[in-house]
């Protein structure tokens, strides 16, 4: 094998000029590879990144208009869930499900502190478990604890960005008094706004909203805390029993899907996951569709040298060279080439790639109502390094062998005739 | 006998099929020094490949050393010219990026010598032809006659049974022709069978035997 490649660089150094230009291709190729797959990750990254706020086994459901006709009532009727939907569901999903809330919730006209105001504010009936159903991280104070509930006491949680509107003077927020439409709550807790979602709202204890604001037993929204359901499949499944439970208690058909809206937030992740994976192909096309334009340049230099060389096969062969001897020697000089340039492209690759962490990693972009890092992590992992190797090899291999199969056809005779 | 052929026949096929070799029959003994003549398109350069199994024929029988050699595969034909054959050509086809050294060596190489002990060998021919102080230099930094000297260190490095000259002395000037035939003849005299492909009838005259060949027939 040593003889082979001493043989081979023998050869490639010969023509410095040439092996440079076809190399050229390839680094570029395997460059520009690497780079989209460090985009990609990047975004990936990002992705991930943002979504690391969510828990991924909330269901919320609202109910809704029924759109079919059930047991000789009419469609376009209204669907009330009330205080006793939440006892029925987890009677009856006690594997699938860890809790259930009942959630109201009020739209204020305003929130007012001294003369700082806020308007349209969403009051959200919230329960201790709240927090941990809707990922909220506290900054200061609580949350609402379950002596509130029981007390109806008039107290919020509110959002950091919420603070900064009502207190601008840099006052302590807890345990002020905030006026909504008239009535004052006292502050107990802050929240982190991720800057995604909700920053107005507003938690009270839910049985407070409840009395205030006359509610009676209907709710709003039942919020849902799945165990187990990690398939896409078992999703579905609860989801269809679930309509289904709710469908004989209300009387619309279990099919009739807007008369209770769904929102599953695990096959929210299942199709980000499915964009990830979309993404991450599709780079991985890009990057080898340019890599393939490399490969049919050293292809075509590949073929100019076998021609340019056509008298030396001649001498090789006449003195005892077989045709596998010729393929192998010609394959072998272009997966070298492919591979050492690769990997000049590879490392460039990488460098380009650290680089793009260190100025655009800690970025971030100021988009209105929410924030977000553009790229976070754009470096590519061992795993790709490894398969763009492999894919270095078989692409050098692809590129010699018809140059190879042509060079190892040459006569003897015609090469060595003059 | 080293060389035996029974009623060679050769058509190059194409558009206009062409006849070149019409039965030739043929003796060489071992040790013999033979010269073959014949003027352009009286397929000589047909009977030297298909002595050199560079090339098929249709219809005959080609006996080299009591290997019969016929409808070899490619691969077959490749292991029989390493092993039997040595080749000397006019225009001498070194590998122009390897220098004298391994230029000799490389018939070893397909016979999957080790480098060092390639190159040892290499230097005793190279020795042998007198040219072991240019062992390191490439064949354009070379006289005609000392390329054809490393030519020939590269035929005799695998023992062949036969050495082929195909117009040895034809790209040389009178002097190094002499040079080159004295050690053809020298080479000859150590035992060797050597067959010389020649339009010059000074280069014939100092062979053992002339075959002319005229319109594919041995005369």
């Amino acid at each position: 094998m040593i003889e082979i490649f001493r043989e081979i660089f023998g050869s490639l150094s010969r023509n410095k000029l040439r092996s440079l230009a076809t190399g050229f291709a390839v680094a570029c190729g395997i460059f520009l590879l690497i780079i989209l797959q460090g985009t990609s990750n990047g975004i990936i990254h990002t992705f991930e990144r943002a979504s690391e706020g969510f828990s991924f086994d909330a269901i919320h459901v609202f109910p809704g208009f029924t759109s079919k006709p059930y047991n000789g009532i009419k469609e376009g009727r209204r669907i009330k869930l009330d205080d006793s939907d939440s006892e029925v569901t987890q009677r009856n999903f006690p594997n699938e499900l860890s809790s259930v809330i009942a959630q109201i919730s009020h739209t204020a006209n305003s929130a007012s502190f001294g003369k700082n105001y806020l308007s349209n504010v969403s009051l959200q009936g919230a329960q201790p478990s709240t927090q941990e159903m809707e990922a909220l991280q506290l900054l200061e104070g609580r949350f609402i604890n379950p002596i509130d509930l029981r007390e109806q006491r008039k107290v919020i949680v509110i959002s950091d960005k919420n603070r900064e509107d009502l207190f601008k003077h840099g006052e302590r927020a807890i345990n002020q008094q905030v006026r909504i439409d008239g009535i004052t709550f006292a502050v107990v807790g802050i929240y982190k706004d991720d800057g995604m979602m909700s920053g107005n709202d507003f938690y009270a204890p839910l049985t407070t909203l409840k009395t205030i604001y006359g509610k009676g037993y209907d709710i709003d929204q039942l919020q849902l805390k799945s165990k187990g359901l990690d398939t896409e499949e078992k999703n579905e499944a609860f989801e269809k029993a679930f309509r289904k439970v709710m469908g004989n208690r209300h009387e619309f058909a279990s099919d009739d899907r807007s008369a209770l809206w769904i929102w599953n937030s695990a096959s929210e992740n299942a199709d980000m996951t499915k964009a990830k994976n979309i993404l991450h192909t599709s780079f991985w096309i890009l990057g080898l569709l340019t890599l393939l334009s490399g490969i049919v340049g050293v292809s075509n230099i590949m073929l100019i040298t076998v021609k340019e060389r056509t008298h030396e096969f001649g001498i090789r062969k006449a003195i005892g060279a077989t045709p596998w001897n010729i393929i192998s020697m010609v394959v072998l000089e272009s997966i070298v080439i492919t591979t050492i340039f690769g990997y000049i492209g590879m490392l460039l690759g990488i460098i380009f790639c650290e680089g793009m962490d260190v100025y655009y990693g800690n970025q971030t972009m100021d988009m209105g109502f929410f924030q977000s890092s553009i790229f976070v992590d754009p470096t590519v992992d061992i795993a790709t390094c490894i398969h763009a190797t492999i894919v270095m090899i078989i692409a050098g291999a692809l590129a010699g062998f018809f140059p190879a199969s042509k060079a190892a056809q040459v006569k003897p005779i015609e090469a060595l005739r003059g | 006998m080293m060389i035996q052929l029974k009623g060679l026949h050769k058509t190059y096929k194409g558009a206009q099929p062409l006849h070149v070799l019409k039965g030739i029959d043929l003796n060489i003994e071992e040790g013999e020094f033979v010269a073959i003549m014949g003027a352009s398109g009286s397929g000589k350069s047909t009977l030297l490949n298909i002595l050199g199994i560079l090339d098929d024929y249709d219809e005959g029988k080609y006996t080299l050393g009591g290997t019969l050699i016929k409808d070899l595969s490619e691969t077959k034909a490749a292991g029989y010219r390493n092993r039997m054959i040595g080749f000397v050509f006019q225009s001498f086809n070194l590998i122009p990026y390897k220098d004298a050294l391994e230029n000799v060596a490389l018939p070893l190489f397909y016979q999957g010598v080790s480098r060092r002990k390639r190159n040892t060998i290499a230097m005793e021919y190279l020795d042998k032809v007198g040219l072991r102080d240019w062992a390191h230099h490439l064949p354009n930094e070379m006289s005609g006659g000392q390329k054809q000297r490393v030519a020939i260190a590269r035929a005799l490095i695998t023992h062949p049974k036969i050495i082929l000259a195909d117009e040895p002395t034809g790209a040389l000037d009178s002097k190094t022709t002499v040079e080159v035939m004295e050690l053809l003849k020298e080479l000859n005299q150590q035992g060797l069978t050597i067959i010389v492909v020649t339009h010059e009838a000074d280069v014939a005259a100092q062979t053992n035997r002339t075959i002319h060949i005229v319109d594919g027939v041995i005369v």
